[in-house]
């Protein structure tokens, strides 16, 4: 396939500038600055893309249209009808979720010495854990602190995150890095033990862990072993419909929907956990993704509808470096250790435009502004625009071989195109990559609902309003230990009384009253790609616009 | 045979731009033809075609190993493997997914893999097996050399096994074509753990660094960090230090 015509005269200019380009750093720029170049190009300030829910715990508040849509809609389910008499599982800890935060909590529940169940929507570890490339922050070197890492971290979440939950990440981490050690996790390190650590976005000290560029996939793979080498039952490509609570208002497990039988299963639970993930196959705004299959948001609607409060649902986090050629791959991750290694921004005439170290929605937002006001894009045969992401740099920098030694995944996948990414710039724009708020925890990850706890991305707090490199997987782990231990805990001395969905039948006539009415149904579960021609077949031949 | 026209049905909707000339082409999931656009994915072919799929997807970028495709292109009697989200579509292809092989796998702890001799012979005997066909090599999706670092299990070379199969996606390709019926990836797992946990040397920083925390050395920088105002915040955010970039020494060694 390799690269059409005129992108080739486009790469021609990047290699003509590259030899001063290796010597200059693009200065940050300042925090008005940075405020107007949100303001007016990333996409969470386009108010048209919002609307206010008008039913929930965040009535009032302003959300993604795409979400909205399904957090206010009705369930599957017919609550009156439903039958809970007949409960098919009973156990101390449910956990939802098999991605890394929710086997992180069922391993640390099951330390507690308690029954734990993981029910999951596709196969045990299909998530957005296993796709982080990148890495893992912790504050573990001589010159850093988790004071600092703390700065950081709240700097790049605009000074919004939740003190107490972003103590918790700092403090915790790295505990989780010896933890993860003590698994058997192969960290990159040095012969006598020391950490490779790099930058990311945002970070003022080098504390970037990494498994090479497979380094969710390294955590995941270790964390299912363990947990299967523990014997922790596992319900796959079960998705939970509902929560359900008792008479008393407590969480008391889930309805779940077994996808390949088609048959309800009750799970009855005194704690449950939900780590579910985020919401990037919404696709908000079109734009494409770099998640999983299964990233619809179920867990918010759950807890939504059991009246959870959310919080930072109005940001989302768009990757700046989504692939935009070849088509193929459109949208999947180019890990930021690409930048954090030293290949720069570049535009169609071969200059840069941002210190590409500033944080993901500032990088993202100056991409935009060079493909849309600027005019500095580069145009691809299938009309998608983007900018340079100079790979070849990381080998003139670092020594030849270096690319191919650390960023093996990355090789790989545009090699299937012909696209040596260690001799060509490749082609980049931000794509929608991380949920940044989610279902509002405390530092126990704990939510308003007594026995209900979030852990993961479908928590929201402890990042503010924008989530730096690296902090994800290390956030995954923190709270889902948390969650797993607290829940532990809490269902050590609790009770379960009768189970009810009266809350479900009390939302389905909010959103009668409110005027939504009951057209919709959630959650997602799967995204539908069969593509328009056959959804047309399915309506019998009638096109519908 | 058609009744609805494709060529406009799809211009209109699958792709921004209009002026890319559309072509179909044939495949057959399962013996069964359909009929997709040219330049898809196997994956995006399958959705294409109308398929709402559970199994046999996943991360959609080449990490999870959930769709492991088998498939064969028009004339060539060789089966071919890739995963159906990285591997292109060809006029005619014969295929079919296996989402999920019933391969068996060792249970032990952690503190009982320790490197030696026997390691992987203890809960991997039919290792010894190994035909040296070279087939699980040649159906890697992720051109692993898979034989060699079961060779190096067979001698007891744990650091050898870790190193070979790092890239493993656990897709069980490997081990569904095996005539010795080896069960690689679990193999491979075996050896990166007891490597890491046992060979690699533990972080003394880390240590230090936990030591502290739980003794409190951070906890009153911390608080009255927590009571700043925002204001206050930018202004120390801002003027924080920056460790240089250019500190990074090129690395030449094994990673």
């Amino acid at each position: 396939m390799s690269y059409p015509e005129l992108m080739i005269e486009s790469i021609a200019r990047v290699e003509e500038t590259r030899s001063s380009r290796l010597k200059q750093i693009m200065p940050r720029i300042t925090l008005e600055e940075k405020q107007i170049l949100l303001e007016n190009f990333h996409p969470d300030y386009k108010s048209e893309s919002f609307r206010k829910l008008k039913i929930g715990p965040n009535r009032g508040d302003k959300v993604p249209h795409e979400l909205a849509d399904l957090l206010e809609a009705r369930s599957r389910i017919e609550p009156k009808d439903f039958d809970l008499s007949r409960v098919d599982y009973e156990t101390e800890v449910l956990v939802i979720g098999g991605g890394g935060a929710g086997t992180a909590a069922a391993l640390t529940a099951q330390e507690q010495g308690i029954d734990v169940i993981i029910a999951t929507k596709l196969r045990w570890g299909d998530s957005n854990t296993i796709m982080a490339q990148g890495g893992i922050q912790a504050a573990d070197k001589e010159n850093d602190s988790p004071v600092r890492h703390y700065i950081d971290l709240v700097g790049g979440g605009g000074f919004v995150n939740i003190p107490e939950l972003a103590r918790a990440l700092v403090f915790d981490a790295p505990m989780i890095i010896r933890w993860l050690e003590s698994l058997g996790v192969m960290f990159d390190k040095e012969p006598d033990g020391t950490m490779k650590t790099v930058h990311g976005g945002g970070t003022s000290r080098k504390r970037m862990h990494s498994c090479r560029d497979y380094t969710g996939m390294e955590i995941m793979r270790v964390l299912r072993d363990e947990a299967r080498n523990r014997g922790i039952h596992v319900l796959d490509f079960s998705p939970a419909v509902e929560i359900l609570l008792d008479e008393s208002g407590k969480c008391a497990g889930a309805i779940l929907y077994d996808l390949e039988t088609e048959e309800y299963f009750i799970v009855k639970a005194k704690a449950t956990i939900i780590a579910t993930g985020g919401m990037g196959r919404l696709h908000v705004q079109g734009f494409p993704t770099t998640n999983h299959y299964g990233a619809t948001a179920d867990g918010l609607v759950l807890a939504y509808r059991v009246g959870a409060k959310l919080i930072f649902m109005d940001t989302v986090q768009y990757h700046p470096t989504g692939v935009a050629y070849p088509e193929q791959i459109l949208g999947q991750l180019v890990t930021e250790k690409v930048r954090g290694m030293g290949a720069q921004l570049v535009n169609n005439e071969g200059f840069q435009f941002i210190n590409e170290l500033e944080t993901r929605d500032i990088v993202s937002a100056a991409i935009i502004r060079e493909c849309t006001d600027r005019n500095l894009g580069v145009v691809t045969p299938t009309g998608m625009v983007g900018v340079w992401l100079d790979t070849p740099m990381i080998d003139i920098k670092h020594g030849s071989g270096t690319t191919q030694r650390t960023l093996p995944a990355m090789v790989r996948q545009y090699m299937r195109y012909q696209i040596d990414i260690t001799k060509q710039p490749i082609l980049v724009y931000p794509t929608q990559h991380y949920q940044n708020g989610g279902i509002l925890i405390d530092e126990n990850a704990q939510c308003s609902i007594p026995g209900l706890f979030i852990a993961g991305e479908a928590s929201g707090g402890v990042h503010g309003r924008n989530r730096l490199m690296g902090n994800s997987l290390l956030d995954i782990l923190v709270f889902g230990r948390r969650a797993g231990k607290n829940a532990a805990l809490y269902a050590s001395t609790t009770k379960v009384n009768s189970l009810t969905l009266k809350h479900l039948e009390k939302f389905h006539q909010e959103l009668i009253e409110s005027g939504v009415g009951l057209e919709r149904v959630s959650p997602m579960l799967l995204p539908d790609y069969s593509s328009h021609l056959s959804k047309i077949r399915r309506k019998g031949g009638v096109i519908i616009a | 045979m058609k009744t609805l026209n494709e060529i406009e049905v799809t211009k209109k909707s699958e792709f921004k731009s209009t002026d890319t000339k559309m072509e179909f082409v044939n495949i057959f999931f399962a013996g069964k033809r359909y009929r997709v656009l040219k330049g898809l994915t196997i994956l995006k072919a399958l959705e294409f075609a109308g398929y709402r799929l559970v199994r046999g997807v996943g991360c959609r970028g080449g990490f999870c190993g959930a769709c492991a495709t088998v498939y064969r292109t028009d004339g060539d009697y060789r089966i071919k493997v890739g995963l159906a989200c990285q591997t292109m579509i060809e006029n005619n292809m014969y295929l079919a997914q296996l989402p999920f092989y019933p391969a068996i796998k060792a249970f032990y702890t952690v503190d009982e893999i320790k490197p030696s001799g026997d390691l992987f012979l203890r809960y991997y005997p039919e290792i010894m097996k190994c035909l040296q066909c070279n087939t699980c090599r040649k159906v890697c999706p992720q051109d692993l050399d898979v034989m060699r670092y079961i060779a190096a299990a067979q001698r007891g070379d744990v650091s050898r096994v870790a190193d070979l199969s790092f890239d493993c996606l656990q897709c069980g390709l490997c081990a569904s074509r095996c005539p010795a019926e080896i069960v690689h990836y679990h193999v491979a797992q075996l050896g990166r753990r007891s490597y890491s946990r046992f060979m690699q040397k533990p972080s003394t920083h880390l240590s230090k660094r936990i030591e502290e925390i739980n003794s409190g050395k951070f906890n009153n920088e911390i608080e009255s960090l927590i009571k700043l105002d925002r204001k206050e915040l930018e202004i120390i955010y801002s003027q924080r230090d920056i460790e240089p970039e250019e500190e990074i020494a090129p690395k030449k060694d094994e990673d």
